[in-house]
């Protein structure tokens, strides 16, 4: 029997489709059926000044927008050969790992509901929810940031915004114990996930699969340590591993990667701290605004502003690629550049896209029940795999 | 371990495939180590890349096409290949004409490969000569074109309007207009 699962079902988080080939109610074969939020971003890029297109990166993975702005501006920014100053560098890190958090907690509340324990949900909707007012004081928006800009922010962090944020950083460690004693040792949770969803180290390379379900098969993996980006060299934290590969084991990799955000998120605080105020931008008009104070007061000012917001900015002939470590995996862009203010080709690398080749494998003689475990487990977002 | 440099990698391949003429990209910005492979050498340059441990390229990371209209050969395949153990990446690159768009397909080296090839075929229509299922995978199976091509036209769907629309027609104005719905509200 052929059995078609989605497009629009609370199980699918967001709008995939499966056919789904069963013998009884064991899956003999799963295909993902993509496409449903394609809105063609690779190709509206081309359109686009580079400075156009950071929206768009919001929309692609809407959980962690703020690690997608990230991803197009260092790219963009190896493009140009250009590295932005360390207020800036520091506080990317910081909002980018408070991401990790937020997306992390999304997809703990979701899964543990789609195996029935609905309560957590809650509990972890409220947190995220704290760490989204704090994304709304920085750039006025919950969800769809926008706030990274190439060469640096878009404006400078708010006062007393590390005080608030480190307030709330204080109170994460109790919520995490408290999701682990609801959750972790629940003998229903350890029967829906241990030995579900399985995937080997070897299938996981071979799949090209990146992020927490490749590190929860033992691949000892992450970009943040290995080729570090965006000033990540400076700071300490682990990279934990599972050694099972299975639904369970991701679960303990992420809720593990979330205590070291927070880890990564007090240093950023202590660094920007040091800091202490000073430009969130760089001063290379070329390719960033100035100012506004500058440009009510500086003709030249005035014509850079003019220039970029009229023409966008010229970057050289080229090409660049720069991977990040996005919360669901590898996030990166590609960009062929022609010289002039648009890119000639803009390419996403988007992790959600490139593990869902995980899906078949991991469901392959199961029931249906561990289907819905498998979507959950492998943290996709469809607005990044359909692009 | 000696860390793995652009210059040893070519020095690696050009051993073993003393026939193959490889180029390396260069110009002004191109910010990674980017090699030229010809399209009938690509499968056993794949494979010795994957397989010899000193370069060890065990994940292939991303593949995208561009359309250089109106350059000759018109098409490129990139591939983007990451070792792991060495922590390099390898940027390869296909030139593919436009009168028949062929590339042999890499699923056999990476099975990763079935996604993005599928993704690349579905933007650009370059066929990857072996893949074990070749359909569009974003857009909708019925799709005619190919919309990544540089003459293809960023496009938009047209509003329908009686004065476009030929089966459109006019709202009846005898139709009967609905009153609005009364709500009433509880006294306070």
């Amino acid at each position: 029997m052929t059995l078609n699962i989605g497009p629009q079902h609370p199980a699918t988080h967001g709008v995939m489709r499966v056919a789904v080939e069963l013998d009884g109610e064991t899956i003999l074969r799963a295909q993902p059926v993509l496409g449903y939020l394609h809105t063609g971003m690779e190709k509206q890029a081309e359109y686009k000044t580079y400075t156009q297109s950071i929206p768009m990166t919001d929309r692609m993975d809407y959980l962690a927008p703020m690690s997608n702005n990230l991803a197009f501006c260092l790219a963009v920014e190896k493009l140009l050969g250009i590295t932005p100053p360390p207020r800036a560098v520091h506080a990317r890190v910081m909002l980018t790992e408070m991401t990790r958090l937020a997306s992390h907690l999304v997809w703990f509340g979701t899964h543990v509901m789609d195996v029935g324990a609905v309560t957590v949900f809650f509990y972890a909707f409220r947190e995220r929810e704290r760490i989204l007012t704090l994304y709304d004081e920085v750039c006025g928006a919950r969800m769809t940031a926008t706030y990274f800009r190439v060469g640096g922010l878009a404006m400078d962090l708010p006062a007393d915004f590390l005080d608030r944020l480190s307030a709330f950083l204080d109170t994460m460690p109790g919520h995490l114990a408290e999701y682990e004693r609801l959750v972790t040792g629940n003998p229903i949770w350890l029967a829906r996930t241990k030995g579900v969803a399985l995937l080997s180290k070897q299938d996981a390379l071979a799949l090209g699969i990146t992020g927490p379900v490749a590190r929860g098969s033992g691949v000892d993996w992450d970009l943040r340590r290995d080729m570090p980006y965006g000033g990540y060299d400076e700071y300490e934290f682990d990279v934990p591993l599972g050694t099972n590969g299975d639904a369970f084991d991701r679960y303990l990799v992420r809720f593990e990667e979330m205590r070291q955000s927070i880890r990564i998120c007090r240093q950023a605080i202590a660094r920007l701290r040091e800091i202490g105020p000073g430009d969130y931008r760089l001063r290379d008009y070329k390719y960033v605004l100035p100012p506004k104070e500058l440009v009510k007061t500086s003709m030249e000012a005035l014509i850079h502003h003019f220039k970029i917001v009229a023409h966008g900015f010229f970057p050289p002939a080229g090409e660049a690629y720069l991977g990040i470590e996005n919360p669901k995996g590898e996030l990166g862009f590609y960009f062929v550049s022609d010289g002039s203010p648009r890119p000639w080709r803009m390419k996403v690398r988007s992790p959600s896209f490139t593990n869902l080749q995980a899906f078949d494998p991991m469901v392959r003689g199961r029931l249906v029940a561990d289907l819905i475990t498998t979507i959950g487990t492998l943290d996709i977002v469809l607005g990044e795999v359909d692009r | 371990m000696i860390p793995l440099t652009p210059e040893r990698i070519e020095e690696r391949l050009r051993e073993r495939f003393p026939g193959v003429a490889f180029r390396r990209q260069s110009g002004e910005a191109v910010r990674d180590h980017t090699l030229h492979v010809p399209a009938d050498h690509l499968l056993e340059v794949c494979t010795f890349l994957r397989d010899d441990p000193e370069l060890d390229f065990a994940m292939l990371s991303w593949i995208a096409g561009v359309d250089w209209l109106p350059r000759v050969p018109r098409f490129e395949v990139v591939y983007g290949l990451l070792s792991l153990s060495r922590r390099v990446r390898l940027t390869l690159k296909v030139a593919v004409g436009e009168e028949s768009p062929r590339v042999p397909t890499v699923t056999g080296i990476w099975p990763t490969a079935d996604f993005l090839e599928r993704e690349t075929y579905d933007f650009y229509g370059i066929e990857f000569t072996g893949h074990p299922n070749l359909t569009r995978i974003l857009l909708p199976e019925g799709w005619v074109g190919w919309p990544l091509r540089k003459d293809s036209p960023l496009g938009y769907e047209e509003v329908a309007f009686t004065h476009n629309t030929p089966g459109r027609t006019k709202p009846d104005p005898g139709l009967k207009k609905l009153a609005p719905k009364k709500v009433r509200y509880r006294a306070q």
